[in-house]
């Protein structure tokens, strides 16, 4: 296929899902049990309180949120006001949902980049260890460990290493957020542990894709032809099955990234950093949905970038596709 | 027996065939896949511990007992107490009840609606297939958790809720594997054939195309087990899944008990391991049925 007609496509593809997903957030609110006015003005103080808002309050709210008006123009408003970052104030707190929310992206983001870091770094090299000794014990031992990291959710893992560090080195993380510039050391210790354990389940899956994908590529008979033509093993493993079984690595490795998220959600918790999922989880609790609403359309953009960029890298590397 | 007998029987190739009686073919499965067979085993005893949780366990899982605080495991408390005195082994059993039944729910409820889903668009194609793949794409663009938190803020807190929460991230996965499968089979001579003899679409799709698409969706549903309950178990562990006083697996990690933890540490190595040797269980089968069911991904 020409390949400036596939990354329009796949741009066009990208646009459209992002706008389902801008449709679906947007109409989640109004197929919500109650009116949307209840629901609002219920936030954070519970339901009682929905119906103490008088009827000139709800009808001020109404006309506020441009509740009146056509939904076809409530949803042009909303869409446009989401793309330009003008995200309103929290029902709540009254403060700038935008502000507050690119205060604490950067916790978000360096323990996402930390958590990719370890998982590339020691799901890559365990797979193809796996992979290359096949049903031997580095394969068994590699594919425990790995379903392991798995199955074992965030909050556990987290969990049994703060209960060992307080337990055993009378370690515990220490309680303010320390800045990344300010105090770079203090800043590496506070998020190493939950980057590991992040990196850890992510490096799960990279060893499971990255050891089915050297097996597939050693039953491949350019393999085979190199390897009877005398061609030195290890350059055998280097040129031919490395470099064909690590570009789709790189696909799931970046959508393992951008996912990364839910992790951290967990995580922010468990460790008190102030990030971006720790402010959508008190979002949630609250029912703030003036909070809740811009933040998942944000992530929901970010995977599909993040899809969308790898896409575009893989096109590039791959000779087949850039020379095909 | 005549050893010239030019058609003999096909087990006798082989010089042996396995005795019929099921103790033995159990024997053979569990060498020629044992992860899949532990994981079978795992998941049985914990649906058994889940069904009998009242018979296993002699106290109330939400009781409180001052006089029993942190009481150590031993004793009339074989797995401890927690700090408002309430029963971890009642607990334990009592929320497998509640995970297993979430997962299996949810699962079923997910994976049914995605896999209708991907048999209808694999085999009616054009338009329909379009809108449905955008739809799970859609979906899809969301991180797993974040997803399941929006849902949950727009729903509310409940059992029911958190069961639809999960249901809707795991739609979109079952409905991507059930296309390709729909899609394959579609393409194939014998539902030319079935076409031709003047079958109506729906008895085609039904018949000839939904059986065909079991295999991969038990394996898909499988795995899909093991995701609910991790889900099901960070929605409670975050105070947004099966509300509190119920025992599950989640919560009894998560709230004021967490100030415990490095004091009576049975308070969490329970629950952990409880939802650890679940989801562990889950995915050991899910693979194993993976290598049986689907030679295309079997490894070498």
């Amino acid at each position: 296929m020409n390949m400036r007609v596939y990354v329009l496509r796949r741009l066009l593809q990208g646009v459209l899902t992002l706008l389902l997903v801008s449709v679906a957030v947007f109409a989640a609110l109004r197929v919500a049990p109650g009116d949307p006015v209840d629901v609002i003005a219920a936030g954070g103080a519970g339901a009682e309180a929905a119906q103490a808002g008088s009827a000139s309050e709800r009808a001020a709210l109404r006309a506020e949120l441009g509740l009146e008006r056509p939904l076809w123009r409530q949803y042009a408003g909303w869409l446009s006001a989401m793309v330009t970052l003008d995200w309103g104030d929290s029902f709540v707190t009254g403060r700038s949902v935008w502000r507050e929310f690119a205060n604490r992206l950067p916790v978000t983001l360096q323990l996402s980049l930390m958590g990719i870091a370890v998982a590339v770094l020691l799901g890559v090299p365990l797979g193809v260890a796996a992979g290359l000794r096949q049903d031997t014990w580095v394969d068994y031992s590699v594919r425990v460990f790995a379903l392991a990291g798995v199955s074992l959710p965030h909050f556990w893992l987290a969990t049994l290493v703060l209960l060992a560090s307080v337990r055993y080195f009378t370690w515990s993380p220490p309680p303010g957020y320390q800045a990344l510039f300010t105090e770079p050391w203090g800043n590496f210790v506070q998020f190493l542990w939950p980057a590991l354990v992040l990196g850890y389940s992510g490096a799960g899956l990279l060893t499971r894709m990255t050891r089915y994908a050297v097996l597939e590529v050693m039953r491949q008979e350019y393999v085979r032809t190199a390897r009877a033509k005398g061609l030195h093993p290890g350059d055998v493993i280097r040129r031919h099955i490395l470099r064909n079984a690590l570009l789709p690595v790189i696909t799931v490795a970046g959508i393992a990234f951008a996912t990364l998220v839910s992790g951290s959600v967990v995580l922010e918790q468990v460790f008190a950093l102030p990030g971006t999922g720790l402010y959508l989880l008190e979002a949630v609790k609250l029912r703030d949905y003036a909070v809740v609403q811009p933040i998942i359309v944000f992530f929901a953009a970010w995977v599909i970038l993040v899809n969308l960029t790898v896409d575009m890298v893989y096109t590039w590397l791959d000779p087949q596709v850039r020379y095909g | 027996m005549d050893s010239a007998d030019p058609f003999p029987a096909t087990g006798s190739l082989e010089g042996g065939q396995p005795p019929p009686w099921a103790g033995w073919r159990l024997a053979r499965l569990a060498r020629t896949h044992p992860l899949g067979v532990t994981g079978a085993a795992v998941v049985a005893l914990l649906a058994v511990i889940a069904i009998f949780a009242p018979v296993l366990s002699s106290y109330d899982p939400v009781v409180q007992d001052a006089e029993r605080v942190l009481h150590p495991p031993g004793g009339q408390h074989w797995l401890g107490a927690d700090n408002l005195g309430r029963d971890i082994w009642s607990r334990i059993a009592h929320g497998a009840r509640v995970s297993l039944s979430v997962g299996f729910l949810s699962v079923l409820l997910g994976s049914a609606a995605g896999g209708i889903a991907g048999v209808v668009a694999g085999y009616y194609g054009r338009y329909t297939d379009v809108f449905l793949q955008q739809a799970a794409d859609a979906l899809l663009a969301f991180p797993t958790l974040v997803l399941a938190l929006g849902i949950m803020a727009v729903l509310g807190t409940s059992t029911a809720n958190v069961i639809l929460a999960i249901a809707l991230t795991l739609a979109p996965r079952a409905a991507r594997v059930v296309r390709s499968q729909s899609l394959a089979v579609s393409s194939t001579e014998y539902v030319a054939a079935a076409k031709i003899v003047g079958a109506g679409s729906l008895r085609v799709a039904l018949r000839h195309v939904l059986p065909h698409c079991i295999a991969p969706f038990l394996v898909i549903a499988t795995s899909a087990l093991g995701t609910a309950v991790v889900l099901e178990a960070s929605l409670s562990f975050l105070g947004i899944g099966v509300p509190a006083p119920a025992p599950s697996w989640g919560g009894m990690l998560a709230g004021p008990g967490r100030d415990y933890f490095s004091a009576a540490p049975w308070m969490a190595l329970c629950p952990g391991i409880a939802i650890s040797l679940a989801v562990y269980g889950f995915n050991l089968l899910g693979d194993a049925l993976r290598d049986v069911l689907d030679p295309r991904q079997r490894p070498l």
